[in-house]
């Protein structure tokens, strides 16, 4: 008895029973669904975490006082016994670090900002020129902080557009004097609109000079040091270079800490990964329950059709003809069930954030050949024992059966 | 062609051992017409189910063509069910989803035959059973007598050397169970072989050679001159 000729007996016999075919094929089709779509919500965080810090400027070093012994991750700056990271440490690393294209210190801090009677608190980026590269964060109307300014300690102040909006209107802000913790700034430019990135309004932040910054948070120190290299291979060399101008200055101690984009990228993928193969894991246990009802199915179908498989077997049919029978009706089921809920959940997860804008989804060719292969081994896997059964029949009590 | 010697056939029903034959032993030559006659209970179905390959003797020689059947495998069996011997039931036995013409199909499909050939070799057996424009009607648009018709139009479909028939018209009013009687008949004046198991005494006049059975033993065998 050839393939083809078992799948069409196969086939009749699942088209013979609509209803029941198309119940038991529903529980494959909502756990192949389920897989592929929640697999494609925990890929597509993936993608869009990746696309935010690659937003952020590419071949980024972030170098942080004080040490952890584990490479990437985030951790709070320690106070107290670490040296702190100096402007001064960002100017040699300038000079001397020629592996690097730039070397950006960075305060941050809040502060409150006041433009005739409205204001709130805000957060105070303090900075230099180059932070424009580096972060792909660019002024829009109006001037960034120029070299000069850093130099000066200038009273000079760049707004967000949220903040721009917010506190003028439509009004020109440009010379316009605001208070920030006391002080009188004067707002020389305005950003670019850029959007939330992370959780984050990057549109909702002040720039100063990174000078006056430390003089408005009253500290000399930076939060951190954002370096970049032209290349993504000479990211491990500036490391290097970066520990050895940076420890000579610092008394031959290690105390600080240097992040890559590629280590935080690492630890966000792997978080995102356990996260999407939980999702998975959980989707995949209703492709069990489905199974599962294709075996309580087949059972049936075996017991009825008790005295089609006498026949058969009277006819001349083999026991492995009769597993065959029943094994491809098992596996017919799941395999078309699995097709179904590829297409269904395929569509759901390219519908679903054109209405929810949250949830980014990806969809991937592993997770498709991952939820097809499944639902076929689900097929099979439960669709022995029934077949077994079926094959076993004595044919004399298989025809004899009412 | 067959020959039976010393067959014996128990069953195991809980603790105790029920004997449905004892010592049966018989031989058909090649082109006999034979009923097999006795009570219910007689074992008369148990001797047909053997000589039919569906069972295994308990102990005793079953010899088919000159093969020992109970040394065969399953598979073996099923090969010689589907080549060598065609089945006629009581109850017809169809497939109910199929039509007539797929019904007589079916024991092709298990000896390998492609299927445009199964079709082609199932229609002249329709039409020597006379059911050709019926023949893609399934089995419930079909009268009892024109559902045995296809019976033994799949019975045939291999070209079997031996047919057995167990009570083929015991479902059938009596208009039909004579055309039945008559097909089978011609069969045997064909050269095949038939095995007829009833207790109709008007099927038993028709064949040439009765055997009855009683409490699992062959109580006559008589050879009508």
């Amino acid at each position: 008895m050839n393939f083809l000729e078992t799948f069409r007996v196969a086939f009749e016999a699942i088209l013979s029973n609509k209803v029941r075919s198309g119940l038991t094929m529903l529980g494959v089709i909502i756990g192949v669904m389920a897989v592929i779509l929640l697999v494609s919500i925990g890929q597509g965080a993936q993608v869009y975490i990746t696309k935010e810090l690659t937003g952020m400027g590419t071949n980024l070093l972030v170098i942080q006082p004080g040490k952890t012994s584990t490479r990437g991750g985030f951790h709070p700056p320690s106070a107290g016994t670490v040296r702190k990271l100096t402007y001064d440490d960002s100017l040699a690393l300038r000079r001397h670090a020629w592996l690097l294209t730039d070397a950006v210190p960075l305060v941050f801090g809040t502060g409150k900002i006041k433009y005739q009677n409205m204001g709130r608190d805000m957060m105070v980026i303090g900075t230099t020129p180059e932070f424009q590269r580096v972060r792909n964060l660019f002024i829009d109307t109006g001037n960034y902080i120029t070299q000069g300014d850093v130099d000066s300690k200038a009273k000079i102040i760049i707004l967000g557009t949220t903040v721009k909006e917010e506190l003028f209107g439509t009004e020109n802000p440009l010379g316009k004097v605001v208070t920030l913790s006391d002080a009188r700034y004067r707002v020389v430019g305005v950003m670019r609109k850029k959007g939330t990135s992370l959780g984050m309004d990057i549109d909702d932040l002040v720039y100063v000079p990174v000078t006056s910054g430390q003089e408005l948070f009253d500290t000399d120190s930076l939060f951190e040091i954002i370096a970049s290299t032209p290349r993504a291979e000479d990211v491990d060399r500036a490391i290097v270079q970066i520990k050895d101008i940076l420890m000579r200055r610092h008394a031959h101690k290690e105390d600080f800490s240097i992040q890559t984009q590629g280590a935080m990228l690492e630890t966000m993928n792997g978080i995102l990964g356990v996260l999407t193969a939980v999702l998975g894991g959980i989707a995949g246990i209703s492709l069990l329950v489905g199974g599962i009802g294709i075996m309580n199915i087949m059972l049936v179908s075996v017991r009825e059709r008790t005295r089609e498989i006498g026949i058969r077997k009277a006819l001349g049919a083999r026991n492995k003809d009769i597993m065959a029978q029943f094994m491809i009706e098992a596996m017919t089921l799941s395999g078309v069930g699995g097709i179904i809920g590829i297409l269904v959940g395929v569509g759901l997860a390219l519908i679903i954030p054109v209405f929810v804008t949250v949830l980014p989804t990806s969809v991937s060719a592993w997770s498709i050949i991952m939820a097809f292969t499944f639902s076929a081994a689900v097929g099979v896997f439960f669709g022995v024992y029934p077949a077994r059964k079926a094959a076993l029949q004595d044919p004399i009590q298989a025809l004899r059966y009412e | 062609m067959i020959d039976l010697s010393n067959i014996t056939r128990t069953y195991r029903m809980g603790e105790v051992d029920i004997t449905v034959l004892s010592g049966v032993s018989m031989s058909v030559q090649k082109g006999e017409l034979i009923a097999i006659m006795g009570p219910s209970g007689s074992g008369k179905s148990t001797l047909m189910n053997i000589l039919g390959c569906l069972d295994r003797p308990t102990s005793g020689v079953y010899r088919f063509e000159d093969r020992e059947i109970s040394a065969l495998t399953d598979d073996e069996l099923a090969s010689i069910r589907n080549v060598k011997i065609g089945f006629v039931f009581q109850t017809f036995n169809l497939l109910p989803r199929f039509s007539a013409l797929k019904n007589v199909e079916v024991p092709l499909i298990y000896s390998n035959v492609p299927a445009s050939q199964r079709r082609q070799r199932a229609i002249p057996l329709l039409k020597q059973v006379g059911l050709e424009e019926r023949m893609h009607h399934k089995p419930t648009e079909l009268s009892g007598g024109q559902q045995q018709r296809v019976a033994i139009a799949r019975a045939l479909v291999n070209h079997p050397p031996l047919l057995l028939a167990d009570e083929p018209t015991g479902n059938l009013d009596s208009r039909s169970g004579v055309e039945i009687l008559n097909i089978i008949t011609d069969l045997n004046k064909q050269g095949v072989t038939v095995i007829i198991v009833t207790h109709d005494q008007n099927v038993a006049a028709r064949c040439k050679r009765v055997i009855e059975v009683k409490d699992g033993q062959i109580i006559n065998d008589t050879v009508r001159a």
